[in-house]
């Protein structure tokens, strides 16, 4: 596809780039003439949804993103938030849908490498990963296929690279038959005095390029991101990249050396659109031009054009501006590592992208409208539809309660993800405290005797469908709530908004509303998002994903020897339940998969209560009173204890009382609600603080037995191995039938 | 009691060995990088997991040829320990040090839990402070940890007690022939093993079962010294 630089640039060639007819004006208004064949690829890769943000802009700038305790918010490559002691962590959590669903294997893998490198780019050594995977229903026949290969792709870059990866969701919904997603977080730990950043500094100095060498795979990937599907999907599979975990770890080691050099001015990983969007943004970030001479650019295919050289998304590979006196050094480690070291151009005093190719100028544009100044839309959206309440009385009770949990945990979305985390290496570097499973991962904070980091990744998108507002506010609660659970002090979040295509209403009104929900849980709850990334246009033949902002968050434990764990039951423990009895089935998993109903609007988030209740369960769990805990989400109290006994292999004697309908009591999702367990002859000293702190509690029993055994509101038991087989066994039987029915043998 | 731990690119869990040894010697080992041709005078040397050069050719190929394994080699005939984990274990091979080979595990896919490892000879000097046959946790994380060798092979590794650790029953992860976790040399101053002892040496890690292998090597338990 050697496309010469100066072809007629036609209004198909403009379409086909993904630009309106207006924008192609305000483009020929910018620079007074038509753009050469080059300059539309740039164009285009910067001023698409993707890289300029422009139908989201307007609505994420009404997110809260300070507070005391955060250094970078979004706008950088990754958010950084203090942690004490001179250090602190940077994170942020990106999609991977398209490439994803197009080649599972290396659309996830790359997605993970790209994380990495937003992280380590700001000068720190990446600590932990998750990954909130999405697809279609378990019966659509591509479903298996990806989440094989999505799956396979994660840990493969991943556990290569060296990162635990300790937490994620895994989820299946008919809406993303045609669309799956893949949103990869990473986070790292840096010195907060020597954090890197993208904007350069100083005229005339070398614009370095460093790490793989340019090929031609992921041209036009950005831009493939911002379109919606067809039934051509296939023909795109030559857009998606293709991952080197190997030569990211030697990256990372060469950069993290070079940095501690003192030779890095400015940095910036080349992700999304490549060299364009890098240069691009050093330059319009420090007020600065950028000159290119893509001669001097380390390429692994011939007679690659200057366009192909400018989009290209080949991974592993960094910019830099150097101090020119550090090169001999730079280049030294740079070799050490097997690694391409190559200086591509310089920064100038006019605020101009040159490109220079064979001796010839293929592009000169204006820096700072390509990157500052792309185009901002405030795109028309109407209020999403709301349910009337429906009383839980109007739902049906099971037939056989022991039954419909068991239905409930052996559910697609309700099992074990053992299968899927197995695959990912969760132990590497050594520090890792809870590993997937319970309602946070933990890493301890290398060189420090007490500390540990939390993370947690939420979003329940069939709440964001009935009531995006609801929705979004209950994503941050639940991230809150889960760091809280193991006696974590939320510090800050990532969003990760994966929608439809904003150029319809509807859509766009899931949006809006969607983020301000999400803005205003993050308020109340002191959580900002530092960092995020919006993932728009996920749909296939005018079919729209649910919509799933995830949020991923980051907890600080000052003394890890406290935390409370899901497994950490004792014989004989009281167990409390904490912030009110169920009452709410509408949009609840029972619902689902007992009664096959989708009706209700979700529960209602109490953002008040929500920080009452989790305040009062981290302080106990800091002063040592807590055993075990857990927090109330999907399925309710009964599935939160059935949980509770399968990790810890202990059995229960409950009396929930017959305040409410049996089946909400149980099953009902109300929300800012936790269960923990304490050791017998501490809970009246419980009761008496919880009493004091005014947050609703009730003591349902004690730890014990080889059952989860109820007596109210339904007489009910059933042995915790029952419940565990129940748990671990559809992911094995769903994924690998044969090797499961050897094994049920 | 000075470790060396041997450096490739593209080695992951190297940091977790050197916190390891730190950890139970007191002494952070020293780091010999994959082009030296020496290695100072250590009493064991250490060959952490990964994935050395991408394990993009067989795991462990490219790391074998490097120039610090001839260094290594004659560092192992001259009867100092060493010890390869997981990667390590591969490399190992790839030498020639150790006999048999690592494939791909039986399940094609990455597996990292926690499995028991019974210790199926406790007279090395890398096992001495366990008992014969005990039972211990260890966890593992690998992708070719199925490790084969031909039978002729197997009835000398058998007949001289080179087998060291075995899967314990149920706990195989990846298919290896008669559970086979871990292997010395004939001359029993040379182990590989699949198992990551290095992520469990203290309480953090929840255990530590995997503690004991180092300990011995460095000569640092009781038992190890009358063994």
């Amino acid at each position: 596809m050697t496309i010469r630089n100066s072809i007629p640039i036609t209004p198909e060639l403009v379409e086909a780039h993904g630009i309106t007819p207006e924008e192609y004006e305000r483009i020929r208004d910018l620079t007074g003439r038509e753009p050469t064949f080059t300059e539309l690829g740039i164009w285009s890769a910067m001023w698409n949804e993707h890289c300029s943000y422009k139908s989201s802009k307007k609505w994420l700038k009404t997110l809260p993103t300070t507070g005391p305790q955060v250094i970078q918010g979004p706008g950088e490559n990754a958010g950084v938030v203090d942690i004490g002691d001179g250090e602190c962590v940077v994170f942020k959590m990106e999609s991977h849908n398209h490439p994803s669903y197009i080649e599972p294997y290396q659309g996830a893998a790359t997605g993970v490498g790209g994380i990495l490198r937003d992280v380590f780019t700001m000068g720190a050594r990446p600590v932990a990963a998750m990954n909130a995977l999405r697809f279609g229903e378990p019966e659509h026949p591509k479903t298996r296929h990806l989440v094989s290969g999505v799956v396979s792709g994660v840990g493969g870059y991943g556990n290569s690279f060296g990162v635990p990866t300790v937490g994620g969701e895994v989820e299946f919904d008919a809406r993303y038959n045609g669309n799956c997603l893949v949103n990869a977080f990473a986070a790292g730990i840096a010195r907060t005095d020597a954090i890197f950043l993208s904007e350069a500094k100083g005229v005339g100095l070398p614009v370095v390029y460093l790490g793989a060498k340019t090929g031609r795979d992921g041209v036009g990937g950005a831009t493939m991101a911002s379109a919606e599907f067809g039934d051509d999907i296939d023909q795109k599979r030559p857009t998606v990249q293709v991952g080197d975990p190997f030569t990211e770890k030697c990256l990372l080691e060469a950069c993290l050396e070079l940095m501690t050099s003192g030779a890095v001015i400015a940095i910036q990983d080349m992700g999304a659109a490549g060299l364009t969007c890098s240069a691009v943004e050093m330059g319009a970030k420090g007020d600065l031009g950028i000159e290119l001479d893509l001669d001097k650019v380390p390429v692994r295919e011939e007679r690659m054009s200057a366009y192909e050289m400018m989009l290209s998304e080949s991974q592993e590979r960094m910019l830099m501006v150097l101090r020119p006196e550090k090169e001999n050094e730079a280049k030294a480690i740079f070799a050490k590592w097997g690694l391409d070291f190559a200086i591509v151009g310089r920064t100038t005093d006019d605020l101009r992208f040159r490109i220079l190719h064979q001796g010839e100028e293929v592009a000169n544009l204006p820096i700072k409208e390509l990157g500052d100044e792309a185009p901002e839309y405030d795109r028309p959206w109407i209020e999403p539809g709301a349910w009337q309440a429906i009383d839980a009385s109007q739902f049906p009770e099971p037939d056989d309660y022991a039954d419909a949990i068991l239905q409930v945990l052996g559910s697609a979305n309700m099992c074990s993800k053992r299968w899927v985390w197995e695959q990912y290496d969760t132990l590497i570097q050594g520090n890792s405290l809870q590993l997937p499973g319970g309602d946070a991962g933990v890493v301890r904070v290398d060189g420090h005797e007490t500390k540990a980091l939390a993370f947690s990744s939420d979003v329940t998108p069939r709440y964001c469908e009935a009531d995006p507002f609801e929705g979004g506010k209950q994503a941050v609660a639940e991230c809150w709530r889960n760091l809280t659970a193991v006696g974590a002090e939320p510090l800050a979040s990532t969003d990760n908004l994966n929608f439809g295509n904003p150029e319809r209403p509807e859509i766009m009104g899931q949006l809006v509303r969607a983020i301000a929900g999400i803005g205003e849980a993050c308020e109340a709850l002191g959580f900002p998002i530092v960092s995020g990334n919006v993932s728009l246009y996920n749909e296939t033949n005018g079919e729209a994903i649910l919509p799933t902002p995830t949020i991923a968050g980051v907890g600080l434990l000052p003394d890890y020897s406290v935390m409370a764990r899901i497994s950490a039951m004792q014989e004989g423990d009281a167990i409390f339940l904490l912030g009110g009895a169920g009452s709410h089935l509408g949009q609840s998993i029972y619902n689902r998969i007992v009664n096959g109903r989708a009706d209700g609007p979700p529960p209602p988030v109490d953002l008040f209560a929500e920080r009452h209740n989790g305040d009062f369960v981290r302080s106990a769990i800091r002063n040592g009173q807590v055993t075990a805990c857990h927090d109330i989400s999907d399925g309710g109290m009964v599935i939160a204890l059935a949980e509770m006994c399968i990790a810890s292999g202990k059995g229960a004697v409950i009396d929930a009382g017959e305040t409410a309908p049996p089946h909400a009591l149980l099953f009902g999702e109300d929300q800012a609600r936790y269960l923990v367990t304490v050791k017998a002859e501490n809970a009246g000293f419980f009761a008496l603080n919880a009493e004091g702190a005014g947050v609703r509690f009730r003591q349902l029993g004690t730890v014990g037995g080889e059952s989860l055994s109820l007596t109210a509101p339904v007489a009910i038991a059933i042995s915790v191995t029952e419940l565990a087989a129940a748990h671990e066994s559809w992911f094995p039987a769903y994924m690998d039938p044969a090797v499961h029915a050897e094994a049920a043998e | 009691m000075r470790t060396a731990v041997i450096l490739l690119p593209g080695l992951n869990r190297d940091r977790d060995m050197i916190a390891a040894i730190t950890k139970i010697s007191g002494k952070p080992p020293v780091t010999v990088w994959q082009t030296e041709t020496e290695i100072p005078n250590v009493d064991l040397i250490v060959i952490p997991g990964g994935f050395s050069y991408g394990d993009y050719l067989r795991c462990g190929a490219i790391g074998a040829r490097m120039p610090v394994m001839e260094a290594l080699r004659k560092k192992a005939e001259a009867g100092v320990r060493v010890i390869g984990v997981c990667n390590g274990f591969q490399i190992l091979l790839e030498t020639g040090l150790l006999p048999g080979a690592l494939m791909r595990n039986a399940s094609l896919k990455f597996v990292c839990r926690e499995v028991k490892l019974e210790v199926t000879n406790a007279g090395t000097p890398f096992t001495a402070s366990y008992r014969q046959g005990e039972i211990i946790r260890c966890p593992v994380a690998h992708h070719d940890g199925n490790y084969f060798a031909d039978g002729e092979t197997l009835a000398r590794l058998n007949g001289n007690g080179q087998v060291v650790f075995r899967y314990a029953e149920g706990s195989n992860p990846n298919g290896s022939i008669e559970d086979i976790a871990g292997i010395v040399s004939e001359a029993g101053n040379v182990l590989g093993l699949m198992p990551h002892p290095e992520n469990l040496i203290e309480t953090a890690h929840g255990g530590t079962d995997g503690r004991g292998i180092f300990e011995n090597a460095l000569g640092l338990s009781d038992l190890a010294g009358a063994a």
